[in-house]
């Protein structure tokens, strides 16, 4: 086993394992930070795949941007449920469905094994490149995207007089 | 490392994200489930353009625009949430019913 396997390995471990964290903790802000480990690990694996500027867009974006959101909102709503969150009755189901999933997709990864190239990545350079012309116009939109939610999130979680339960909002 | 073993992790987390969206009932948790998932086919979308096809760039550039609707995704949905929670003092799914026929 060379370098690059030992990494992805430990890698790929940290992954499942705080993914399973994310899914079975019964607590919402321990799930907030398996998802931090979760995603920083991912980073660790776009930066074997020799896409570094991903890598740190996960970390900035995922790392933080979204972990701190869904820390901020935990925070916000001082909510006694959320240290102790029940899973669904059909809990079992789930699993089952989840397994179906994995098997499904894993039987046809090791069945028809693509050949593939020597692993390479763009430069940063390239990557910019490309983003500036001959992906402009989703680029722009993408930004647009962004300031509508941005919008979009501020209109929703304004406080307003019509809160009160059962009024609908 | 080969392609296939990226793969098969890509596979488990994405698997990992249909167990949390069917098996929580917490708006919040559904919501990291969800991100589980993204983020695998972000893996799997990375590792086909290292491996398969390395002068192109399609696939980091699609990963992009999957990060950027992801952070736009979690934005609104927490502002949901809030209200949902500010509304019915509840995250949980299950007693959001008032759209129920």
């Amino acid at each position: 086993m060379d370098a690059q396997a030992v990494a992805f390995a430990i890698v790929a471990v940290v992954a499942l394992v705080s993914g399973v964290g994310v899914v079975t903790t019964r607590n919402v802000a321990h799930a907030a930070l398996f998802l931090l480990v979760s995603l920083a690990s991912v980073a660790g694996v776009f930066i074997l795949l020799v896409a570094e500027f991903l890598a740190l867009v996960q970390v900035l974006i995922y790392g933080g941007a979204v972990t701190i959101v869904l820390l901020f909102a935990l925070m916000l709503t001082r909510a006694e449920e959320f240290s102790n969150v029940r899973s669904n009755p059909q809990w079992a189901v789930a699993a089952v469905a989840a397994l179906g999933v994995f098997g499904a997709m894993g039987a046809v990864i090791l069945n028809d094994r693509l050949d593939t190239q020597e692993l390479r990545g763009p430069s940063l350079q390239e990557l910019g490149g490309e983003l500036f012309t001959n992906w402009v116009v989703p680029f722009e939109i993408a930004s647009l995207v962004l300031l509508m939610a941005l919008i979009g999130a501020i209109i929703l979680a304004r406080a307003s007089d019509s809160d009160e339960p059962g009024s609908g909002g | 490392m080969e392609l296939y073993h990226v793969e098969l992790l890509s596979a488990a987390l994405f698997a990992l994200g249909v167990y949390g969206v069917l098996a929580r009932r917490n708006a919040i948790m559904i919501l990291m489930a969800v991100e589980l998932m993204l983020n695998a086919v972000t893996i799997n979308a990375v590792a086909y353009a290292a491996f398969l096809d390395p002068g192109r760039l399609v696939g980091q550039v699609i990963t992009v625009f999957v990060i950027t609707v992801a952070a736009a995704e979690v934005g609104l949905a927490m502002a949901i949430i809030l209200r949902l929670y500010r509304v019915r003092a509840t995250a949980n799914v299950d007693e959001a019913d008032t759209m129920r026929g």
